[in-house]
């Protein structure tokens, strides 16, 4: 049986499915991405440090604060600009911000369709408007949030190496704190939905890759951390991470200790649950997500579990914030030139920017690591399985399944191939 | 099938930040989807039809293999609109036609470039193929904008494109003037309707919405020299968004080209230093 899916949909980019099974054994499943190149790394050298997060963040819409973020990071580091408590606090949260619209994209418009047995949220529209509205709710806010902080969501206009162009307002970070506290309600909603879905039966263990922060749930900078044991400072992430190519993809693959690994909200709670707020941890508890979890399709349960944490913690930050203030600060001087390396762990997977600018600080050399292109190796190595467990029924059923496998990544296939 | 207006949404090259912007509109998003029906959508839907009266697509043409593709939407369209600079302009990377593709290649994949079996051409929007009949621009584009113009399609009335330029928006708001900070700012030559966003946020104009239909060249440059900047310093600017726009190609060659003979003899740059 010949199964093919072009194009992917409710999926971020363009992706097609090819499998072969033959007399229920799979000689080939796999997912090929025929998205078009930009070239980011090679159009960004020769611009001014000052304009590179302007592009930068330009490669994805989903997670362009992830990649602002990355990318001022980067150039901090490369040209040894000192960065202050409250522009950390801040880029803290602007990372809420980004997990909770992402995730709430992905949970309740990518995957719960899947989940009730339709084709889109638009038959939800008039079957369940309340569960739409809630749903569009909860990614406004983070939406909303980023754009108190940094002017919009997609893209980020405040962001700049050394801080921020303008500061937020203190008083309309309070109207975000109390319409954060406003969610809980949404989420505790949403966990009683969820407790009556099912997800598909699957498993399989692989390994788990993520940034971790000694003292908190990290989805900024870190060391590079594996369930395999190994641990790299994210500035030495060539040591651990390698990156190859494929014939079926215009996007790179990547591996670590074993053929493919795992990055994103599946890795980063197994890896790091322990860091999770504790309302994060007694929704994970509630909905029997005991990790180490093995179960690819429970990526969207490990995005809902952090939603809540960011939640939580974005209410923390904002309230640390307008305790003590905010303070207009300058930009800090440039005082090197060289190489830096920005990581972060966008709401699909570690994310890695490693430019190197010159004496004129312009850029001249640009790496970018984007997490879906580490995921692909093991989306293969699990469409390869499931289709093997499956292979006996209805074609229909398999390509559903093998596109829910695919979206579970939730891949950002325009942003792998930046 | 319903009688309400059939639309499609379609994309490139792109990072498909502008149909995020349509999916974060909330509410009003729900009102529109009442008013039409949405028959392909690809990012957000598995519902899939070759019937629509607007398509609405997203992204730059990059290989030739997308032209055929992008030509059966045309095809089957009453109304197309570009949705954002990608598809109206070519978008942040039309940079990389600087390049040449093989440069391009060996710097995404290194020594393996050579196995890269991907096209890869010339960037361009999609008005270079097709006609478009109405653009939206901005990167990422105005949800406000992308609400009235759908508004305006539903009514079927002509939708205007703001003519001013952002500086008109800006001090309509009160900004502080870019320029007076110390900054270079694209504002005076660029295309409103953004409600000066950038600007707003003590940022600058980077010319996203491409260049304003009959820019005042002139005051821009004599703006420009009053705050001690020439023209051919911040030229580089203007190549992020608007590499397809004739009139600003000759001037950052020409500028290109007087700033190469001119920083033979200049003074080195140093540390600190923001210009």
């Amino acid at each position: 049986m010949e199964i093919r899916v072009d194009h992917v949909t409710r999926v971020e980019g363009h992706g097609n499915i090819l499998a072969t099974l033959k007399d229920g054994r799979v000689e080939k499943a796999i997912l090929e991405v025929v998205e078009a190149n930009r070239f980011f790394e090679g159009f960004m050298r020769g611009r001014d440090w000052e304009e590179v997060a302007h592009l930068a963040t330009r490669i994805c819409g989903i997670c362009a604060m992830s990649h602002s973020s990355a990318s001022v990071q980067a150039t901090e580091k490369a040209l040894g600009i000192e960065i202050t408590e409250q522009t950390r606090l801040l880029r803290r949260l602007i990372m809420d911000a980004e997990m909770i619209s992402s995730h709430a994209l992905h949970v309740y418009f990518l995957v719960a369709p899947d989940l009730l047995g339709l084709k889109s949220v638009i038959p939800l529209v008039k079957q369940n408007p309340d569960v739409v509205k809630l749903a569009f709710r909860v990614k406004k806010t983070g939406y909303d949030l980023a754009e108190v902080l940094v002017g919009r969501h997609t893209h980020p206009v405040a962001v700049v190496p050394g801080g921020f162009t303008s500061m937020p307002d203190v008083s309309a970070l309070g109207v975000m704190r109390d319409r954060f506290i406003g969610l809980r309600d949404d989420m505790a909603a949403t966990v009683g939905i969820l407790k009556t879905l099912e997800l598909p039966a699957y498993e399989r263990e692989t390994e788990y890759v993520a940034l971790r922060q000694p003292d908190h749930y990290s989805f900024y900078d870190g060391d590079i951390v594996s369930t395999d044991g190994g641990k790299v400072p994210s500035a030495k992430y060539d040591e651990a991470i390698e990156e190859f190519l494929v014939p079926h993809s215009t996007a790179k693959h990547a591996r670590w200790n074993r053929d493919s690994y795992l990055v994103g909200a599946l890795a980063r709670v197994n890896n790091n649950w322990k860091q999770l707020h504790p309302e994060a941890q007694k929704v994970m508890a509630e909905l029997g997500f005991k990790p180490p979890v093995h179960n690819t399709f429970a990526n969207t349960v490990a995005q809902f579990i952090e939603t809540v944490h960011c939640i939580e913690d974005a209410i923390t930050v904002m309230e640390m914030l307008i305790a003590r203030g905010i303070k207009e600060e300058g930009v800090p001087p440039i005082t090197k030139q060289g190489r830096g390396v920005g990581a972060v762990e966008a709401p699909r997977g570690l994310l890695i920017h490693d430019y190197t600018y010159d004496e004129r600080a312009r850029l001249v050399k640009a790496n970018c690591i984007i997490p879906t292109n580490q995921n692909y190796a093991n989306v293969d190595r699990d469409l390869e399985k499931l289709a093997g467990e499956i292979a006996d029924r209805p074609k229909e059923e398999i390509e559903l399944k093998l596109e829910m496998m695919v979206r579970a990544y939730d891949p950002c296939i325009s942003c792998s191939v930046h | 099938m319903s009688d309400k207006p059939r639309i499609g949404f379609f994309d490139f090259a792109c990072c498909e930040g502008c149909q995020l912007t349509v999916l974060s509109i909330g509410e009003p998003l729900v009102q529109l989807l009442d008013s039409v029906d949405v028959v392909t959508w690809r990012e957000a839907m598995s519902e899939k039809s070759d019937q629509f009266d607007i398509a609405i697509i997203e992204g730059s043409i990059t290989r030739d293999s997308d032209v055929e593709r992008l030509k059966k939407i045309r095809e089957k369209a009453k109304v197309v609109v570009a949705l954002g600079s990608c598809a109206a302009l070519g978008g942040p990377h039309v940079s990389a036609n600087r390049y040449k593709k093989s440069e391009l290649l060996e710097l995404a994949y290194g020594d393996k470039a050579s196995e890269y079996t991907g096209e890869a051409g010339e960037v361009r929007p999609i008005g270079a193929e097709i006609k478009v009949d109405l653009p939206i621009y901005g990167c990422p584009i105005n949800a406000d904008e992308f609400v009235a113009v759908m508004k305006h399609l539903l009514l079927g009335r002509p939708y205007r494109l703001p003519t001013e330029a952002v500086c008109y928006e800006c001090k309509l708001n009160g900004y502080e003037c870019v320029y007076d900070k110390g900054m270079v700012c694209l504002g005076p030559v660029t295309r409103c309707g953004c409600n000066a966003i950038c600007t707003s946020r003590g940022h600058r104009c980077f010319g996203c919405r491409g260049l304003v239909d009959d820019p005042n060249v002139n005051s821009a440059r004599d703006v420009l020299e009053e705050h001690g900047h020439r023209l051919e310093d911040v030229l580089g600017m203007f190549s992020i968004y608007w590499q397809q726009a004739p009139r600003v190609k000759e001037l950052v060659e020409a500028a290109a080209e007087a700033g190469e003979k001119r920083s033979k003899g200049s003074e080195p740059w140093r540390f600190g230093s923001t210009t």
